[in-house]
């Protein structure tokens, strides 16, 4: 039976490891080939690298630090930010990245993830969406509006039309972010992964809120993702991700126990 | 004399390059035929599409090559659709396959809905068999998969190591001086990296 995966996301600003709170004001807080290499041998499932990088200096910086990271774990992990084509996604699998992570770019150019999905196969090709509570309306009957930029502009998508567009486009896995939810530790939202992980067939990780082992448990079983990202709650040592999966271990989740 | 990583354009040869590297196994990767044939020992990776990877050994004349090595008793590593291209033939290509192996790739056809394909994560991959490639394999240790096909040999005797997933399915089989898994070993943590400094010492019997 597969298991249930703990991903940890580090953002990744100028090659130095950054955790955003509500995607306002990130502050560094190490390095991110260090991070990882100390979460894979705590038995992480899984990474995603975000580049938040602004200047133009940004793809060469990254593409480093994915080579530093992919000759030192020797588990799965993802790369995203500011993927804007083909060959940023082929770049970064050639450097190691075993799944290349679209947002924003795709909102903008939904047949990029096509292209990608064709490039490198469905397989590595992660739709992630940022999604922000709003009143339920005629264009967005959810209450789910899919937002970009950071959470800064509002797209008019409902969240579930496009989580199913994604799949249709060649996304072979969704990660969805509450911004809501997001930098706040009070869990993930629940309905929102629920209702995305119930109407498309590709896995979903939740994404924003994790900040206690039962949240994980929560989204695992009740939101019915595939995979639970984490953050702050393990980069600030608030625990470990050997603590997350004793816990979902022990109330009966299916996680990996031996690494 | 050199263990050797067949390079055919199948994507993930440079993990499977780091993760030798990291298993102190000194690796090189090669596109030429007659270099395999005087390789130590041989990697045959590979990701992506049956057919399209079986047209590129073929128009390379690497097929040819690695079945002459595995004759000659060469011991070789099949990964993933390197691991599915040994038997006869595969529902994901309408051209035959290497044959090494008696049997057909399938794609999963699994009942319950909830069970997604592609098989994508980590999952249990439990012994069948004695087999030095899997000396340390320990109940619960789990590997990485990422494939929607997997090897179904005609004889099971062939099989070494099934994992679950809407029932069980092969996912580690061998002949002789041939062994090919399904997962990643290059993926899978510690436990992949130890089955490759096996193969590395591997004197191809089982």
């Amino acid at each position: 039976m597969l298991s249930k995966r703990v991903v940890a996301c580090l953002d990744v600003r100028d090659g130095k490891l950054a955790k955003s709170v509500k995607f306002v004001d990130t502050k560094d807080i190490g390095d991110p080939i260090e991070k990882a290499a100390q979460y894979y041998a705590q038995g992480l499932d899984e990474l995603v690298f975000y580049d938040i990088t602004a200047s133009s200096e940004r793809r060469s910086i990254m593409l480093d630090v994915v080579e530093a990271v992919a000759a030192r774990i020797f588990i799965p992990f993802s790369v995203g930010g500011g993927i804007a084509s083909v060959e940023d996604a082929t770049r970064l699998r050639w450097a190691g990245a075993e799944k290349i992570n679209v947002n924003s770019q795709a909102v903008k150019n939904p047949t990029l993830i096509t292209q990608i999905a064709r490039a490198i196969g469905a397989q590595s090709t992660v739709l992630s969406m940022d999604v922000l509570r709003v009143a339920a309306t005629a264009q967005i009957p959810s209450g789910f509006e899919i937002v970009i930029q950071g959470g800064r502009t509002p797209t008019g998508l409902d969240a579930l039309a496009w989580a199913k567009r994604g799949e249709e486009l060649g996304a072979g896995e969704l990660v969805v972010n509450s911004i809501d939810a997001d930098g706040t530790r009070e869990g993930y939202d629940i309905p929102l992964t629920r209702a995305i992980a119930e109407s498309v067939s590709i896995p979903v990780v939740a994404s924003g809120g994790a900040g206690k082992p039962e949240h994980l448990y929560d989204v695992l079983t009740e939101g019915k993702a595939d995979a639970a990202l984490v953050a702050s709650m393990v980069h600030y040592g608030h625990t470990t991700v050997g603590e997350l999966k004793q816990h979902l271990h022990d109330r009966g989740v299916k996680v990996r126990m031996r690494y | 004399m050199a263990l050797v990583i067949v390079d055919y354009n199948a994507g993930n040869l440079r993990s499977v390059q780091r993760a030798c590297a990291a298993a102190e196994v000194d690796a090189r990767v090669e596109s030429d035929p007659e270099a395999l044939l005087r390789a130590s020992r041989i990697i045959f990776p590979g990701v992506g599409n049956a057919q399209s990877a079986m047209e590129t050994l073929k128009a390379s004349g690497l097929d040819q090559a690695l079945t002459a090595a595995v004759h000659k008793g060469i011991p070789v590593l099949g990964i993933c659709v390197g691991a599915q291209l040994i038997l006869d033939s595969s529902e994901e290509s309408t051209i035959p396959c290497l044959g090494w192996i008696a049997g057909k790739t399938r794609r999963f056809r699994l009942a319950d809905p909830s069970l997604k394909v592609p098989h994508i994560g980590w999952n249990e991959v439990k012994a069948q068999k004695a087999h030095p490639l899997l000396g340390g394999l320990q109940a619960g240790d789990e590997f990485y998969f990422v494939h929607s096909y997997y090897p179904d040999p005609a004889d099971k005797a062939h099989v070494y190591a099934a994992a679950d997933y809407g029932g069980e399915f092969c996912c580690a089989l061998g002949k002789d001086n041939l062994f090919a898994t399904q997962f990643h070993p290059e993926k899978s943590g510690r436990f992949g990296l130890e089955l490759l400094s096996r193969f590395s010492r591997w004197e191809g019997t089982c």
